[in-house]
This record gives structure tokens, C-alpha cells and sequence, in this order.
């Protein structure tokens, strides 16, 4: 067997490895779709209201205009279950097990990351369909959606090799909740509940130039057709740029000594 | 005799403090080598740079004819660990965990299923087999865990200190079982800062105390490299003590003990020449026992301070 084939059989060894997980503790997929529902009803419910005050325009409907910005939320959770069961495998020396063993490297991380990308895509797709019942009505084409989706795996890869590095940086799982608080408030300071316009001086400059904001706006434009404002290239560099350095920093953490 | 796994000038330090400094080692294929030293003395560094997850500083080290620093991946086709703590993936069951382990070493769904069923029988976890490692006590876990070493028929296995923290059971069980890999011409690299543990298994014994090899040969060429070895006699009264005491030329007599050290070798006849050059005397000699130096005295004498468990001396009554 090549080198390839080798390391895509490992590779589907540990995704079947990381499926089992999730089976068996099906917390980390209905917490990472339940908190995100409770966001949805929270923000529909209250803002909804209040829609013209916000400045979302009198074109869209408020969870038309959320909706998008519960998905990437969702990622978000998604990503910080993925940190907890890298940081698991490493704190309970099973990583190293790994690493005496001639399996591919590259195998132990991959079966985290495509288990996540699957997960998390589920999980965001269980959202959209409460979403659909509570009132929400995308208007995208079949080409439309599947560039939707594209977007949202992109993103999925680029929080989920940040979490799978943050997992390994950890010396226990408690490190990895700076993680998890950061990519969990960023939302909230960006175009996901309000227009960046309406907020005050370096908020707004901030929710203006992090990474979700243009994510969000390409995700709306996507599913709902309000005009992105050219976001999708600077949304699709955000994500590969994300998932490179978090790629490269795992990579560095999976080489470096077992320091025990 | 080919050599299983040789390190040379092996060098390493943990922020500018030397772990390892600069030791020799080899072992022989289808032996059982122990590595012996207290806490801190370097043991579990030196399995972790001949397994391949630490980098030597300096100095050379082949494990199965292989470079770890140049091949690892040649190394790790021919090595199998249980570390000092149990390498094992909590969330799934005990057959599961051996199940991946086949998954892992390419060995096909009937061979692996077949391969799982025959260590969980041969490390008594078959009643466990469908239960989630996370009820499993921490014998079972380290039965388990060098279980899954085994999966991939490992031709040279690294124990880091594979009984420390099992019960007496768990502790015989794995003995045995070390034992029959090596009838199996399996190379076994073992560490322990037990010494009747090095004494029981091991072919040859490298002692080390931090960083350094201090000693290394058989166990019974450590024994004998110390002096030591005694007779001792207990009297009822003084007036015997001190009688034998002139009696015998060259021994130690303890008043306060009432006791009397004669140096001997402690074999029968020295013993029975012993009591009856004694039975000249008025001398009557209410017990006698035979001391050899056991590995906690080689430990003492080469490094000058006991081990971190010290075990009790052995004393054999005849």
C-alpha cells in the first residue's frame, strides 16, 4: 500500500473512532444545536421586535436577518467540542500511545477534524430546519445553497484545526475555555444580531473588520439575497487564512516532545 | 547475539537541567533488560527517547537496527509501549480499544476480531469486554493497556514501570505474562524502581541514578559486586555471645543484639562447619539466619542512598 492509501485508512480508522464518541455521548451535538435554538428564540423573540429600532431594514424579516448568524454560532460551539476531545486524547496519553504506533501521523488530527466537519454540518443543518418551522424563509437556489454550504465547511475546517491546536496547546481541559469564550462573544460583535452601522466608534470598527462579520454577510447573501456588498472574498480568505494557521499551529504541537 | 536496542553517549536535558547524562546501554535480542533507579532518575525519558517521542540532545540510539532520530517510523513497525500511565481511550469499551488497535495495525476484520477476543480472554477482561473502559479499575486499565500493546505482535515492548500502583495479583499476572513474551523471544526493556521486580524478571539490570548508568550487569554479578554476605547468630545471653566471638576469628559480635556476624558465602556446608566449630564452646546459638545482599543494598552502596521503596532485607531462616 502507498503512503496515501495508508494514511487515508488511518484517517478513517479515527473518524470512525471519533463517530463512536459522539454516539455513545451525544452531549457535544445536541448541546452545540440546543444553545444555538435558545439563541434563536432569544434574539427573535426580543429583538423581533424591536427590528426597525436595530436598523436591519424593513426589507427582511429580524430571523431572516439572524439566521446566518446563528449558523456561524453554531460552528462556534461545534469547534469547542472538538478542543475538549483533543485535549482529552492528549491528557489522557492516548496521543501518545498513537505516536509510538506506525500508523500516518497525520491520521490522529484528521479523524478529529473530518468527524467535526460532518457533525457540525449536521448539527447546523438541524438548526436551519428549526429555523425553517419558527418562520424563517431563505430564498437560495440549489447553486446557492451548495456555495452556502461551501462557506459554512470552510469555516467548520477553519474553527476546527484552531480548536484541534488550542486542544493539544492545553495541559488541561479548563485551557481550553479562553477558546471557546472568544469564538463564542466574536459573533456577538459583528453583523450577526445588528448592522455594524448602528453601533458606536471602535465597536463598530472592530465588528466592521473581524473575521465573522464577512462570513455572516456572505451566508445572508447566500440564503436570503440581501446584497453581500462584494464580502465572499474576504469571507473565503478569513476561513482558509484561519484554517492554515491553525493547521500549522497543531502540526508544530502534534511534533513537538511529549513533555511528561 | 544480536542487540535488540543500543544507545550511545545518550544525552537530554529539561531546561538546562541534564535528565539523562550521557548513558550506555544494550540490550540483547529476546532478553529481559530492566532499567532501575528511584523517581526522577531518568527511566521513563530514556523509554520515551527509545520509543521515539523525545528527541535526544546527543548520542545515539538503535532500536531494532534502526535510528529513532533518522527512521522513527522503521522503530515504531517494531516496538510496542504501556507507559507508567494507562494509554487508553476512556469513552470507548475494552473491545473497542483493541478493535481500533487492529484497525491500526492493518490486520483485517476477522484476524483483528479474532486477535481482540484472545487478549481479552488472556488478560481476564472477557467479562469487561463490553464495558466502557471508564468503570474499569486501575488493574483492569493496565491489563488493558499493555493488551493493546500486544495487538500488533511487537517484537521489542517498552514497560515504564508497568506494576507500580497494582495489586499483588495484578502484579504476579503481569510478571507472568512478561515472562511468556519473552519464551516468546519478544525483547523486553523494562523499567521498575521495584528491585525484587528487576531481581524476578531481568536478564541484566542497568542501574541509574540521575542520568548516570551507575552500574550494569546479571543480577547476581550486582549481588556479588558488594560485600556483605553473612551468617547471623542469635545467642540466649552474653556469656555465649562472647564465647563464639573468640571462637570465631573475623566476626562481629552486637551485644546490645545479642547477635553475632560472621562473614560466609551461606551456603549449607559453610553453615554446618560454622556450628560445629560452635559446638566446641559452651556457646548455644538460638537461631540462625543467612543475609545476602539483596538489590537494595547494591542500590545503597553504589549510589549511597537507599531507594525511593525500599523493600524489606531478605532474610532466608535455614
Amino acid at each position: 500500500m502507498t503512503t496515501m492509501t495508508l494514511a487515508m485508512r488511518d484517517s478513517a480508522t479515527m473518524t470512525r473512532r471519533s463517530f463512536r464518541h459522539l454516539l455513545r455521548y451525544p452531549a457535544t451535538l445536541i448541546t452545540s444545536v440546543v444553545v444555538p435554538v435558545l439563541l434563536l428564540l432569544l434574539f427573535v423573540g426580543v429583538f423581533g421586535a424591536l427590528k426597525a429600532g436595530l436598523g436591519v431594514g424593513s426589507h427582511i424579516s429580524y430571523i431572516n436577518y439572524v439566521v446566518p448568524g446563528i449558523i456561524v454560532m453554531t460552528v462556534a460551539y461545534g469547534s469547542s467540542g472538538t478542543a475538549l476531545a483533543v485535549n482529552r486524547d492528549s491528557t489522557e496519553g492516548i496521543i501518545g500511545r498513537f505516536r509510538t504506533m506506525a500508523i500516518s501521523p497525520a491520521s490522529v488530527l484528521n479523524g478529529h477534524v473530518v468527524s467535526a466537519l460532518v457533525r457540525t454540518l449536521v448539527g447546523v443543518a438541524l438548526v436551519i430546519g428549526v429555523a425553517i418551522g419558527l418562520g424563517f424563509r431563505p430564498t437560495a437556489d440549489a447553486g446557492q445553497w451548495l456555495a452556502a454550504a461551501g462557506v459554512t465547511a470552510l469555516l467548520v475546517l477553519a474553527l476546527t484545526w484552531l480548536a484541534v491546536a488550542v486542544g493539544l496547546a492545553a495541559k488541561v481541559a479548563e485551557g481550553t475555555t479562553g477558546f471557546l469564550l472568544i469564538v463564542q462573544l466574536l459573533p456577538f460583535i459583528s453583523s450577526a444580531f445588528v448592522p455594524p452601522g448602528q453601533m458606536s466608534g471602535s465597536v463598530q470598527w472592530f465588528a466592521a473588520h473581524q473575521p465573522f462579520t464577512p462570513i455572516i454577510d456572505t451566508l445572508r447573501g447566500l440564503l436570503t439575497g440581501t446584497p453581500d456588498g462584494g464580502t465572499t472574498l474576504a469571507a473565503v480568505a478569513w476561513c482558509i487564512g484561519l484554517a492554515l494557521a491553525g493547521y500549522l499551529w497543531a502540526r508544530v504541537l502534534f511534533r513537538r516532545d511529549l513533555n511528561r | 547475539m544480536t542487540s535488540a536496542i543500543t544507545a550511545t553517549g545518550l544525552r537530554k536535558s529539561f531546561g538546562g537541567k541534564a535528565v539523562l547524562d550521557g548513558i550506555d546501554l544494550e540490550v540483547a535480542a529476546g532478553t529481559t533488560f530492566s532499567l532501575l533507579g528511584p523517581n526522577g532518575a531518568g527511566k521513563t525519558t530514556t523509554v520515551q527517547i527509545m520509543s521515539t517521542l523525545v528527541h535526544a540532545d546527543s548520542g545515539e540510539v538503535r532500536v531494532a537496527g534502526h535510528d529513532v532520530a533518522t527512521d522513527p517510523a522503521a522503530v515504531r513497525a517494531a516496538i510496542g509501549v504501556t507507559g507508567q500511565f494507562s494509554a487508553v481511550d476512556n469513552l470507548l469499551t475494552g473491545e473497542e480499544n483493541l478493535l481500533l488497535m487492529a484497525d491500526l495495525h492493518h490486520l483485517g476484520r476477522a484476524e483483528g476480531r479474532r486477535r481482540a477476543a484472545d487478549l481479552l480472554d488472556q488478560f481476564d477482561l472477557a467479562d469487561a469486554a463490553r464495558k466502557s473502559v471508564a468503570t474499569y479499575s486501575g488493574g483492569m486499565r493496565r491489563r488493558l493497556d499493555l493488551a493493546m500493546t500486544l495487538v500488533g505482535d511487537p517484537r521489542i515492548i517498552f514497560l515504564d514501570e508497568p506494576t507500580t500502583g497494582l495489586d499483588p495479583r495484578s502484579r504476579r499476572m503481569m510478571w507472568q505474562t512478561i515472562r511468556e513474551l519473552v519464551a516468546d523471544g519478544v525483547t523486553i526493556f523494562l523499567t521498575t524502581q521495584q528491585l525484587d521486580e528487576a531481581d524476578a524478571l531481568a536478564d541484566r539490570i542497568a542501574v541509574l541514578d540521575h542520568g548516570k548508568v551507575v552500574a550494569a550487569g546479571s543480577p547476581e554479578e550486582l549481588k556479588r559486586s558488594i560485600p556483605g554476605a553473612h551468617v547471623r547468630l542469635h545467642f540466649a545471653d552474653i556469656t555465649g555471645l562472647d564465647a563464639a566471638a573468640r571462637a570465631l576469628g573475623g566476626s562481629f559480635p552486637h551485644e546490645d543484639t545479642l547477635t553475632l556476624e560472621v562473614p560466609s558465602d551461606g551456603g549449607a556446608i559453610a553453615v554446618r562447619e560454622l556450628l560445629n566449630r560452635l559446638g566446641d564452646t559452651a556457646a548455644e546459638v538460638d537461631e540462625v539466619s543467612v543475609h545476602t545482599p539483596d538489590l537494595d543494598d547494591v542500590f545503597f552502596a553504589l549510589t549511597g542512598h537507599p531507594t525511593a521503596e525500599a523493600t524489606p532485607e531478605m532474610e532466608n531462616v535455614r
